[in-house]
């Protein structure tokens, strides 16, 4: 197997995807002649041109909203969102148009549209380093993938392209780098599949999307120490696929949540209910979380490198857990 | 027109004053002592110190991401200006905001945001309260012309021109939204027309000419101050360096770019006052050298500053319950 960027992948994912349909098309604000903010779409342009590579205006509610038109007019778009943070921009389009129109009219219309938006933060201050996965994953009627490894990244992209639903593709920019295993080779992920990424009998770690890699290094510490974490992906927050959360919990009856939003009213609140609601028999302690400091993100680096968790303060989360 | 010496000679040392500092800012950047997304004001420095010479040294301003000239056009020191750029707690925001959020309120410098268009209702908004409270302040919104696709730039101006507030909005078309040409993006090419939309007034100006600046800024000022509602000024110029720091700037030639710099603001401002015999070339090196000086002790301090104490994390996420409503 190859060894490939998670930009690649993500990449070449949108290359097969264009090139076997025809009616798949990019567009939003520098993914042609600049070639993506963050260098994903670098070269398609050159590839496919200007009527299939769309730079648009900065306004992203109304090409958001052009691109669920797109999608109900027969085309599959791939929108990108510079960074998730202008997502709020277009939360209307992506909540009461993206999201509701197949219901709403009793399913007739389908919207097969993709939005890709890379999270991250690195001193870009408070409006730059959000991380709203929660929010998308709050909507009925969205689909919500946030993979953590370039190989999933591949083949979920291309899951997405071909659903007939929206889905909201949350990529992350401090992986864009991260290399892994990818296959040349044609394949696809379903959604509401969750990943088992390491086994292990003592506690299981729930998470997704870089925190995945944060937690996996937690784990290889822990390890030596003889503590053997289970590192389950979640990879798409909805559908949210707990039963192999489940079936770890029966073995470790530990359970620690791993994410970079912040945690109030978030995804690990959901997690850590569900959990406790479905297997309160089996833990043995209650269901532990760790997130984001809940502050608006700072620029200065020092308080930033304070914000988000880290592989120390997983495995002393971890740690206590046992305890 | 003539031209007032000590005006004259003052835009010349702040042009010169924001030139060096992103100059030195560019170099921290290297050096790895500034961190995040960077944008310089190189080539455009005419138009903020133009501006803020037309407005009254209370007048509110808000601005865009790339706002380090505007602090400096309207005297903030330039020390904690580099100290907010290099995160520290000495910075014009403590060292929270980083270089696309600067605000410096006691001098009515409301703050630099970084969601294109995102602060025009935020203007309309304030203009509002200072017709309401009875302030004869008038706000300056500044922007680039990519932000005068968005959304917000419709309905925060048309809601201006409803309310007929005392709003200028004054849009720096440097040609390009990152790597997006004018032409590419916008239906309408000369962004002062857009006004009509709103039967505002609009009117271009040369952003490269100081004087030409400050006089039509003035000119709308004086209208909005008047009562004549919201303005639109549309100063053409041009960026010389990349949208941010590290863009390879495929979307433009290099000869574009240097045929450009034939108008720099600085060199002919610099003209200006020598042909004019308003100042001789000996005063202006010894601006050039006094500034070369204060932007070495700018970096100085902001080296030598503390970086913000751990307990400041979460220190301002809300106004203690209780504080002086004042
Ligand atoms: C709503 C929103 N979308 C995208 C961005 C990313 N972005 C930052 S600056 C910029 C270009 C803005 O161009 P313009 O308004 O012309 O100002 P200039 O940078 O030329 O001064 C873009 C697209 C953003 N900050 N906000």
């Amino acid at each position: 197997m190859a060894e490939k960027s998670y930009r690649d992948a993500i990449r070449e994912a949108l290359q097969e995807e264009m090139a076997r349909d025809e009616r798949v098309l990019i567009l939003g604000e520098e993914v042609g002649v600049w070639g993506g903010s963050y260098a994903v779409t670098r070269g398609l342009y050159d590839v496919f041109g200007a009527r299939r590579v769309i730079d648009t205006p900065i306004a992203e509610a109304e090409f958001i909203g052009a691109a669920v038109g797109m999608a109900m007019g027969g085309l599959r778009p791939v929108a990108e969102l510079m960074t998730i943070n202008f997502s709020l921009i277009a939360i209307d389009q992506i909540v009461n148009n993206a999201a509701k129109i197949h219901y709403m009219f009793g399913g007739q219309v389908k919207v097969p549209l993709v939005i890709r938006m890379p999270a991250g933060w690195g001193q870009l201050g408070a409006t730059h380093s959000q991380t709203f996965e929660g929010w998308f994953a709050h909507v009925p009627g969205l689909i919500v993938a946030m993979p953590g490894t370039p190989y999933d990244a591949k083949g979920m992209l291309k899951s997405a392209i071909r659903s007939d639903n929206p889905v909201v593709f949350i990529e992350h920019a401090r992986l864009y780098g991260m290399k892994g295993e990818v296959p040349d080779g044609e394949y696809t992920l379903p959604f509401g599949v969750s990943d088992v990424k390491r086994t292990g009998k003592d506690v299981t770690i729930v998470t997704w999307s870089r925190m995945l890699q944060v937690s996996l290094a937690a784990a290889e510490t822990l390890s030596k120490e003889g503590i053997e974490c289970e590192v389950i992906d979640l990879r798409t927050l909805r559908p949210l696929d707990l039963a192999p959360v489940y079936a770890s919990v029966e073995k470790t009856h530990r359970v620690l949540v791993v994410e970079e939003d912040w945690t109030t009213l978030g995804m690990g609140a959901e997690i850590a209910a569900r959990i406790a609601h479905d297997r309160f028999d089996q833990l043995d302690a209650p269901v532990e979380r760790l997130g984001q400091t809940e502050v608006p993100v700072p620029y200065a680096k020092n308080l930033e490198a304070l914000m988000f968790p880290d592989e120390p303060r997983v495995a002393e989360t971890v740690r206590k857990l046992i305890g | 027109m003539t031209i007032d010496k000590g005006e004259g000679v003052e835009w010349y040392r702040k042009m010169v004053l924001i030139r060096r500092f992103e100059e030195r800012a560019e170099a921290a950047y290297g050096e790895g002592l500034i961190g995040g997304f960077l944008h310089l004001y190189i080539g455009e420095e005419a138009i903020a110190v133009g501006a803020m010479a037309a407005l009254a040294p209370d007048d509110d301003v808000l601005t865009h991401y790339r706002d380090h000239g505007y602090l400096l056009a309207r005297g903030i020191d330039p020390r904690p200006v580099m100290a907010e750029l290099f995160g520290r707690a000495t910075g014009v925001s403590k060292g929270k905001g980083g270089s696309m959020h600067m605000a410096v309120v006691r001098e009515h410098l409301w703050g630099g945001y970084a969601i294109v268009g995102g602060h025009v209702p935020l203007a309309a908004g304030m203009a509002f309260a200072n017709r309401y409270l009875g302030n004869p302040r008038v706000v300056a919104c500044f922007m680039g012309e990519g932000a005068t696709n968005i959304g917000t730039f419709y309905a925060g101006l048309n809601l201006a021109a409803v309310w007929k507030v005392p709003l200028v909005a004054i849009v720096e078309n440097n040609h390009y939204a990152m790597g997006s040409p004018v032409e590419r993006v916008s239906a309408v090419r000369d962004i002062y027309r857009k006004a009509c939309a709103f039967d505002m007034p609009g009117v271009q100006v040369d952003g490269n000419d100081v004087l030409a600046v400050r006089g039509a800024v003035r000119e709308r000022v004086e209208a909005a101050r008047a009562g004549g509602g919201p303005q639109l000024i549309e100063a053409v110029t041009y960026r010389f360096r990349g949208h941010s720091m590290g863009d390879p700037q495929r979307y433009r030639t290099k000869d574009e770019v240097e045929a450009a710099k034939e108008k720099d603001p600085i060199p002919r401002w610099r003209s200006v006052l020598l042909d004019g015999g308003i100042a001789t070339g000996a005063e202006l090196d010894g601006i050039d050298a006094a500034v070369e000086a204060e932007v070495a002790e700018a970096v100085r301090f902001a080296t030598e500053s503390p970086a913000p104490e751990a307990s400041e994390i979460d220190r301002d996420v809300l106004v203690a319950e209780g504080a002086d409503h004042g």
